[in-house]
C-alpha cells in the first residue's frame, strides 16, 4: 500500500446514493469517496448493492437520490458514453466483450473510442495505426499476446476475462471500475489477473475501484477497503483497519475470514 | 513485403495501388466479365448487341445491379450494424417516388421555364433538370433515414422493427391512396415517366446497362469503404455488443443514425434508378414485398459481407425467371421451399457460409500437412 495514500485528492465521489427497485432500497444513503491512483475495493455478501453501486457511478442506471462527482464534475445525469470519454470505465460482472470479433480488433475499438477519427467514413481504418500500435501494446500488457488474431468468443474463460481489461486499458481510462474481474476464474489463474491490475495501478496514472468476493485477495491489494452491506457502508478504511473493525468482523466477516486479521499484519 | 520497404518512394504510391488491385483480384475479375459480357453475349448468339436476346439479358442483368445495390444497403444495417428493419421499402420507394413525381410533374415546367447553359453556349437545361430530380431524391433520402433513425433511439429490437414496418407501411398506404390520384396515378402508380431521351432504357439499352453497372460500383466501392472505415468498426461494435460499446465511450445513436442515413441514401438511389429503368413508379415498390426481397437476399447470399446480399439478388432474380418459365405463378411457392432447404444447409449464407468452410479446409489442409512432414 502506498504510504502517502491518504493524502491524495479525491478523483471519484458519491454523494447519499440511494436506488430503489419498486419497494426494494439496492443502495441506500451511501456516500465514498476514492482517492486518485489508489486501489480501492469494495466488498460485501451477495446482495449488498455493489454491482448496483457501480451501475450508479458509471452512469449505467439513474439513482433515485443522491449525487455522482467525477474530477469535480457532477455527472449523475450523463449518459454512459459521456462519462466514459470524461475518463470513468468499467467492467462487468458478465463477461462483456465483442465474441466475433478479434481480440486484436475488441482492444482496438476501445482504443480508438477515445480518439478523434470515430467520423471517418472513407479511410480503412487500418491507416490509423496508433490504434493498432496501442491495442498491441495492450495485448502484451494483459498477456494475450500470440492470441490477437483469435475471435473472442474463442478464448477461454481466464483469457475473455483479460480482454475485458485490455479493451477498457486502451480506452485510457483515468478511473477503472472492475467489478469482481476473476469471478468464474479458477483459483491458478487469479494470481495472473491480480499481477495484472498491480502492474496497472503502479505503471500508470490509473485508480481502481474493485467489487471483489476473494477476501485474501483485496486485503493484500487494496490501498482502502468499503465494506457494505445489504445496501449500507458497514465500515471503511485501510484493509489493517477493516480486519480489526470488530463490527465487520461480527456482522460478515465472522467465522468465514476469522484468520484475516493475521493476513492483513502480514 | 520486404522489396516494398526498399522501393523508392516515388514508386510507393505505385506500389499500394498495385497492391491494391491485387486484394480486390476477385472483384475486378467480376467487373472485366460483366463489361464484356454483352458483346460476348451477342457474339455467341450471333445476334446484334442492341436487339433480341442480347437486350433481352441485358436488361436482366441491369435489374439485378439494381437490386444487388438495394439488397446490398440492407445489409449495412442488418449485417453490420445489426439493425433489423422492415420498413427498408420506403426507402427505395421513396427514391422511385421521389425521381418519377418529379420528371413527371416538375421537370416539364423546369424545361419550359427555366434556360440552362454552360459558359461554351451549350444547353443544359435537361441534364439539370435530372440532377436536380437526383439531389432531390438525396435529401429525401436523408430525411426518411433520419426519421427512421430517431425511432431507433427510443425503440430497440423486434419492437422497433414493428414499428418500422408500420412507418413503410404508411408510406406505402400514402403512395396508392386515392387522395393523390392526380398526381400519383394511386393504385396504378405512374407510368410512362418522361427520362430524359440519352438514358432511355428502351432506345439505350446498351448505354443503360453500362450506367447501372457503373452506379452499383460505385455504390459498392462506397459501401466497402465505409465498412472499412473507423465508423465501419463502431457500426459492427454495436451489432456485436451495444453496451459494451457504450461503455468505452461510442454514442449507439449517433452511429445508428449514420448507418440509417447511409442505407438509406443508398438504397433511396438505387430505387430512383429503378424508376428510370422501369419509366415507372408503382405502390409494388413501397410495400412490405420489396423489403422482404431485400431481406431474402442478404440471407441467402451472406449478412455482413456485402458482396453476399449482391450474389443472393441475382440468384433470386435468375432463378426466380426459370421457376417462373416452369411452374408458372406459383413460383414463390417452390421457392419458399427451395429457400428453406437453402438456410438449412447454408446458415451463414452463400458468401458467408463459403468463407467460413473455405477458412476451415484451409486450416485443416495445413494441418494434414503438418502431420505428414512430422511423420517423415
Amino acid at each position: 500500500m502506498a504510504p502517502e495514500a491518504e493524502e491524495r485528492e479525491i478523483i471519484l465521489e458519491a454523494r447519499n446514493l440511494r436506488k430503489e427497485f419498486g419497494g426494494l432500497v439496492a443502495v441506500d444513503d451511501v456516500s465514498i469517496q476514492i482517492r486518485a491512483r489508489t486501489l480501492h475495493s469494495i466488498i460485501g455478501p451477495n446482495g449488498a448493492g455493489k454491482t448496483t453501486l457501480f451501475n450508479l457511478l458509471s452512469g449505467t442506471m439513474p439513482p433515485t437520490r443522491g449525487s455522482v462527482f467525477f474530477k469535480g464534475r457532477d455527472i449523475t445525469h450523463l449518459p454512459p458514453h459521456r462519462i466514459a470519454h470524461l475518463g470513468l470505465g468499467r467492467t462487468f460482472q458478465i463477461t462483456n466483450i465483442f465474441p466475433n470479433l478479434t481480440v486484436l480488433e475488441n482492444v482496438r475499438l476501445g482504443a480508438q473510442a477515445m480518439g478523434r477519427h470515430n467520423l471517418r467514413l472513407l479511410t480503412h481504418s487500418d491507416k490509423y495505426t496508433q490504434y493498432l500500435d496501442q491495442a498491441e501494446q495492450v495485448i502484451a500488457q494483459v498477456g494475450l499476446r500470440g492470441r490477437e488474431h483469435m475471435l473472442a468468443a474463442n478464448l477461454p474463460h481466464g483469457d475473455k476475462r483479460k480482454l475485458e481489461l485490455g479493451i477498457m486499458l486502451a480506452g485510457n481510462f483515468e478511473v477503472l471500475l472492475l467489478d469482481e474481474p476473476t469471478a468464474g476464474m479458477s483459483s491458478e489463474q487469479v494470481p495472473a489477473l491480480l499481477e495484472i491490475i498491480h502492474n496497472i495501478l503502479t505503471s500508470g496514472n490509473r485508480t481502481i475501484v474493485l467489487v471483489e468476493h476473494r477476501m485474501d485477495m483485496v486485503m493484500s491489494i487494496s490501498d482502502f477497503i468499503t465494506v457494505m452491506h445489504q445496501g449500507r457502508v458497514l465500515a471503511e478504511g485501510t484493509p489493517r483497519e477493516i480486519a480489526s473493525n470488530e463490527l465487520v468482523q461480527s456482522a460478515y466477516l465472522g467465522a468465514l475470514y476469522g484468520d484475516l486479521t493475521a493476513q492483513a499484519e502480514k | 513485403m520486404a522489396s516494398q520497404s526498399k522501393s523508392p518512394k516515388r514508386f510507393a504510391a505505385l506500389d499500394s495501388l498495385l497492391q491494391g488491385l491485387k486484394r480486390s483480384r476477385g472483384s475486378l475479375l467480376v467487373l472485366a466479365v460483366l463489361i464484356l459480357f454483352p458483346f460476348v453475349f451477342a457474339r455467341i448468339t450471333g445476334t446484334s448487341v442492341n436487339e433480341g436476346p442480347a437486350k433481352y439479358w441485358q436488361g436482366q442483368f441491369i435489374a439485378v445491379f439494381i437490386m444487388a445495390i438495394f439488397a446490398m444497403s440492407y445489409d449495412l444495417l442488418l449485417g453490420y450494424t445489426g439493425i433489423l428493419t422492415f420498413g427498408h421499402a420506403a426507402f427505395f420507394g421513396g427514391g422511385a417516388y421521389t425521381m418519377a413525381l418529379f420528371l413527371t410533374h416538375v421537370a416539364p415546367r423546369f424545361v419550359k421555364t427555366y434556360r440552362v447553359s454552360l459558359p461554351g453556349g451549350l444547353d443544359v437545361t435537361e441534364p439539370s433538370a435530372f440532377l436536380l430530380a437526383i439531389l432531390l431524391v438525396v435529401v429525401v433520402s436523408l430525411v426518411l433515414g433520419l426519421l427512421f433513425s430517431i425511432v431507433s433511439v427510443r425503440v430497440k429490437g423486434v419492437y422497433f422493427a414493428i414499428i418500422t414496418l408500420a412507418m413503410a407501411e404508411a408510406i406505402h398506404i400514402l403512395s396508392k391512396a386515392t387522395d393523390f390520384v392526380k398526381w400519383t396515378g394511386a393504385d396504378e402508380g405512374l407510368h410512362g415517366v418522361p427520362v430524359p431521351a440519352w438514358i432511355n432504357p428502351t432506345q439505350y439499352r446498351l448505354r443503360f446497362y453500362f450506367i447501372a453497372l457503373a452506379f452499383a460500383v460505385v455504390m459498392y466501392w462506397l459501401a466497402r469503404r465505409i465498412v472499412n472505415s473507423p465508423t465501419g468498426r463502431i457500426f459492427v461494435a454495436l451489432r456485436e455488443n451495444e453496451s459494451r460499446a457504450r461503455m468505452i465511450g461510442y454514442n449507439p445513436a449517433l452511429y445508428r443514425t449514420i448507418a440509417f442515413v447511409v442505407s438509406a441514401l443508398i438504397a433511396g438511389l438505387a430505387g430512383a434508378l429503378f424508376s428510370v429503368w422501369t419509366v415507372s413508379a408503382t405502390p409494388s415498390m413501397t410495400s412490405a414485398v420489396t423489403t422482404v426481397n431485400a431481406l431474402i437476399m442478404t440471407i441467402l447470399g451472406g449478412m455482413g459481407t456485402l458482396v453476399g446480399p449482391m450474389l443472393g439478388a441475382a440468384v433470386l432474380e435468375f432463378f426466380g425467371q426459370f421457376l417462373y418459365q416452369w411452374f408458372g405463378a406459383r413460383w414463390p411457392l417452390v421457392f419458399g421451399i427451395i429457400f428453406i432447404v437453402l438456410v438449412m444447409f447454408l446458415p451463414y449464407g452463400i458468401v458467408g457460409t463459403w468463407r467460413l468452410r473455405s477458412a476451415q479446409w484451409k486450416r485443416r489442409w495445413s494441418l494434414r500437412k503438418q502431420r505428414a512432414a512430422a511423420q517423415e
